[in-house]
C-alpha cells in the first residue's frame, strides 16, 4: 500500500472517526433491540441512567472499568508489536491461580497491604507465564500467536476446572471454587471517594484496583512512547523487517511484549477476585479477556483511549444489568452483541467510513488533508 | 464380545460427534485455502444452528430449517467478507467480533421469540433429520463382528452424517481436480499472479467464503436438528475452534481433515465413556485431560514436534491491488 489513506486532522482521525464507527455499531444494536420489539432509545436511557444515575450504579460501572482496562491494555501492548493476543482471557484465568495461592497461603498471617503486593507480583508472573509459551513459539517455532493462544484459552480453562474440581476445593465443599479468603486478602474499597461527592452507594465492589489500573494505563503510555523497548515494539509492529536491520532481536521483543501483556492480563484477576468475590471460581473471568480486544481496539490502542472505552463498556455492563430487569426482552446478553458490532465497525471496518470523510474534507479544504484530490478512493 | 460392542459404541459416538467438527473444518478449508483466516466457524455455526432449529420449529419443516441454516451463516460469512475482503480489515478482528455478534444474538432473539430462556422450541419428529436405517440392518444385527460395524456403525445415522463424509472426497476433488480450486489455492498463495492473470481475486475469495458459510450452516444444523431436539444456547461450546485446530492439525488437506476430526471426535467420545474409570496402564485419566488433549495436540503440532504446519501464504493478508 503505498499511501493507502491520506492523512487527516488529528482530531478527526483519533476522534471523529471512531466516533462514527462507535455510533454505527450503537445504530445496528438499536435495530436489535426494535427487532425484539423494545424502544431503542427507551433503552439507551435506562442503560445511562443505570450506569451513572446513582452513586452505586457509578461504582459498579467503574468496577468493571478496571477490569477491562487491564484487558485493553494487555491487547494493546501485544498489538503495537503487531501480535494479536486473543489469549488474554486465559492468562487472567492463570494469573487467578497465582492470586489464589497466595491468598490461601497467607491471608491467615499477614494483612492486606503486604498481601497485595505479593499478589500483584504472583498475578503478573502466572499471567507472564502463560503468554510466554505462545510467545516463544512464535518468535522460535513460527507458529501463529493467534493459534497458539486461543489453544492455550482452553487449556487454561481445562487445567483450571481441573485444580477447582481437585486441589484448590475445599474437602466436603460441593461447588467448584476456592474457600473464601479471610479479612487478610480482601481489598480495601474506594466507595467512599464517590460518596465524598455526595452520591449514596449501599454496596459496591469498587476497590483499590482502580488505582493500580490507572497507574498501569500511566506505565504503558511510558513505556510505549518513553522508552527504548516501546521504540522497539513499535518498530516490530510497523516493520519486522526493519526492525531486524536496526539489529532489534525478534526473539526477544515477542517474548517481551507478550510477558508484558500476559503480566497485564493476569493482574485483571485482582479486581474481581481480592476486590469482590474473594474466592477464586470457575470461568470467574467470564468473557472479560475478550471485552478486552474491543476496549483497546476502540481506545485506539492509547492507555487514555482505552480507560475511555473501559469506562464505556463498565456502563454496558452495569446499565445492562439495569436494563435486564426493567425490560425482560432484553439480557445482558445484549452487551455480547454490542461488543461485538464494536469490533466490528471499530477494529474490522475501521477505514469503511474513511474514504468519505476523506472525500468530505478534501471538498470542504482540500489543505486539511494534505493533497488536492482524493481521486480512487473507492477502497 | 462385552469388549467389542463397547469399542463399536465408542466409534459410533466418535462418528456423531466427529461430524460438526468435520464440516466446520472443511469450511474452514476452503476460506483459509483462499487466504482468508477464519475464526469465526464458531459463531457461524451457532447461527446456523439457531436459524435451522427455529426455522423448523416454525415451519414445521427440516428441509426449510436446513436451507434457513445454510443462508443465515452464508450470510454471516458475507459480513466477514464484506470486512476483510472489500475494506482489507484484519480477519482476525472480523472473525472475532463474528463471534460475539452470533452468541449474542442468538440468545435475544431466541428469548424474545420463544421465551424459553434461549431456547427454540423441541424439535417433533419431521422437523428434524431422522436417522436412516440402511436396507438389510436389523436383519443382520445379530451377526457376530459385522451385524454391529455394519447396524451402528454404517446404517443408522441421520442424513447430514453421510453427506459431511461424502464432502471429503468432494472437497478433495473441488480442490485438487477443478479449475475453481487451482484459483482457489492459487488466490491463498500468491494472489498477485492470479490478479494478474486476469481472475479477480475478490470474487474467488467470496466465494470460497460462500462455501465455508454452507458447511458452517450444515454444521449448525447439524447440531441442533440431529445432535439434539433444537437450540440450547452456545451449544457450539468451542466446536468451531476444535475445528479450526484439527485444519491446521490436518495441514489444511481434506482427506487429512477427516481423520484430525475422527481423532479429536474419538477423544471427545472417549472421554465421555470413561468418565473417570481407570485406563489400563496408566490409571484414572482426568476428563479435563482429554478435553485439553485437541488443543495440546495442535500446540505441539504447530510448534513443528510432529511434523510442520505451514499455512497458506497469503493466508491473513489482504489484497491490494496495485502498490
Amino acid at each position: 500500500m503505498s499511501t493507502p489513506y491520506a492523512k487527516l486532522p488529528a482530531w478527526a482521525d483519533y476522534g471523529l472517526i471512531p466516533l462514527i464507527n462507535l455510533s454505527v455499531a450503537f445504530i445496528v444494536a438499536g435495530f436489535v433491540v426494535m427487532l425484539v420489539g423494545e424502544n431503542p432509545f427507551r433503552a439507551a436511557v435506562i442503560l445511562v441512567e443505570g450506569a451513572f444515575g446513582r452513586g452505586t450504579g457509578i461504582a459498579f460501572t467503574l468496577f468493571y472499568a478496571t477490569t477491562f482496562i487491564f484487558t485493553g491494555l494487555s491487547v494493546a501492548v501485544a498489538a503495537h508489536c503487531s501480535l494479536f493476543n486473543i489469549g488474554t482471557e486465559g492468562q487472567a484465568y492463570i494469573g487467578g491461580l497465582g492470586i489464589a495461592l497466595v491468598c490461601l497461603s497467607f491471608d491467615s498471617v499477614l494483612p492486606w497491604w503486604v498481601i497485595f503486593p505479593i499478589a500483584i507480583v504472583a498475578a503478573a508472573a502466572f499471567g507472564a507465564l502463560w503468554g510466554l509459551i505462545p510467545a516463544y513459539l512464535q518468535a522460535k517455532r513460527g507458529s501463529h500467536i493467534v493459534i497458539t493462544t486461543i489453544m492455550f484459552n482452553f487449556i487454561a480453562a481445562s487445567t483450571m476446572v481441573y485444580l477447582l474440581v481437585g486441589a484448590l476445593k475445599p474437602a466436603g465443599s460441593q461447588a467448584p471454587q476456592t474457600r473464601n479468603f479471610l479479612a487478610g486478602a480482601e481489598l480495601p474499597k474506594l466507595n467512599w471517594v464517590i460518596e465524598l461527592f455526595g452520591a449514596k452507594i449501599r454496596s459496591a465492589p469498587l476497590n483499590i484496583c482502580f488505582l493500580l489500573a490507572l497507574v498501569m494505563a500511566f506505565l504503558v503510555w511510558l513505556l510505549i512512547w518513553r522508552t527504548r523497548l516501546g521504540y522497539e515494539m513499535r518498530t516490530y509492529g510497523h516493520s519486522p523487517k526493519a526492525a531486524r536491520y536496526a539489529g532489534i532481536s525478534e526473539t526477544r521483543i515477542i517474548i517481551t511484549a507478550m510477558m508484558i501483556s500476559g503480566a497485564l492480563a493476569g493482574m485483571m484477576a485482582l479486581n474481581p477476585v481480592m476486590g469482590d468475590q474473594h474466592n477464586v471460581a470457575i470461568d470467574f473471568v467470564s468473557g472479560a479477556g475478550y471485552v478486552g480486544i474491543a476496549v483497546a481496539l476502540m481506545g485506539r490502542l492509547h492507555p487514555v483511549g482505552i480507560v475511555l472505552a473501559a469506562i464505556l463498556f463498565g456502563m454496558l455492563y452495569q446499565g445492562g444489568a439495569e436494563l435486564a430487569f426493567e425490560m425482560p426482552a432484553i439480557s445482558r446478553d445484549m452487551i455480547v452483541i454490542i461488543q461485538g458490532l464494536v469490533i466490528l465497525f471499530a477494529g474490522a471496518l475501521e477505514h469503511m467510513f474513511r474514504p468519505y470523510i476523506q472525500a468530505l474534507f478534501a471538498s470542504v479544504s482540500p489543505k486539511s488533508v494534505g493533497m488536492q484530490a482524493v481521486k480512487g478512493t473507492g477502497a | 464380545m462385552d469388549m467389542f460392542n463397547a469399542i463399536v459404541q465408542v466409534l459410533d459416538s466418535t462418528i456423531r460427534l466427529s461430524v460438526p467438527l468435520l464440516l466446520a473444518c472443511l469450511a474452514g478449508l476452503y476460506s483459509e485455502r483462499a487466504g482468508i483466516f477464519d475464526i469465526g466457524l464458531e459463531g457461524k455455526m451457532l447461527v446456523g444452528a439457531f436459524a435451522g432449529a427455529s426455522a423448523a420449529a416454525v415451519f414445521h419443516s427440516a428441509l426449510i430449517g436446513l436451507g434457513t441454516a445454510i443462508l443465515i451463516s452464508v450470510a454471516f460469512a458475507l459480513v466477514h467478507g464484506f470486512a476483510s475482503i472489500t475494506h482489507r480489515g484484519n480477519q482476525i478482528v472480523s472473525g472475532v467480533a463474528i463471534n460475539f455478534i452470533a452468541a449474542g444474538s442468538t440468545i435475544i432473539l431466541g428469548q424474545a421469540w420463544f421465551q424459553q430462556g434461549g431456547r427454540t422450541p423441541a424439535l417433533q419428529p419431521g422437523e428434524r433429520f431422522e436417522a436412516i436405517t440402511w436396507p438389510g440392518a436389523e436383519a443382520i444385527r445379530d451377526v457376530p463382528i459385522i451385524g454391529p460395524i455394519y447396524a451402528e456403525l454404517i446404517s443408522g445415522h441421520s442424513i447430514l452424517v453421510y453427506f459431511a463424509f461424502a464432502m471429503v472426497p468432494f472437497t478433495w476433488w473441488v480442490l485438487f481436480r477443478t479449475r475453481f480450486g487451482l484459483r482457489m489455492r492459487a488466490v491463498g498463495e500468491n494472489p498477485a499472479a492470479v490478479d494478474t492473470a486476469g481472475i479477480s481475486v475478490a470474487w474467488l475469495r467470496y466465494r470460497a467464503l460462500i462455501c465455508t458459510g454452507i458447511l458452517t450452516g450444515v454444521a449448525g444444523a447439524y447440531l441442533s436438528m440431529v445432535q439434539n431436539g433444537g437450540f440450547v444456547k452456545d451449544m457450539t461450546a468451542g466446536k468451531g475452534y476444535i475445528a479450526l485446530a484439527a485444519l491446521i492439525f490436518a495441514k489444511w488437506k481434506p482427506v487429512n481433515a477427516m481423520f484430525a476430526c475422527l481423532l479429536f471426535g474419538f477423544l471427545d467420545a472417549a472421554s465421555i465413556r470413561l468418565q473417570g474409570s481407570p485406563l489400563p496402564l496408566v490409571g484414572k485419566v482426568p476428563a479435563q485431560f482429554m478435553q485439553a488433549l485437541p488443543y495440546v495436540l495442535t500446540v505441539i503440532l504447530l510448534a513443528g514436534f510432529i511434523g510442520k504446519a505451514i499455512p497458506p501464504r497469503a493466508g491473513g493478508v489482504p489484497y491490494v491491488k496495485e502498490r
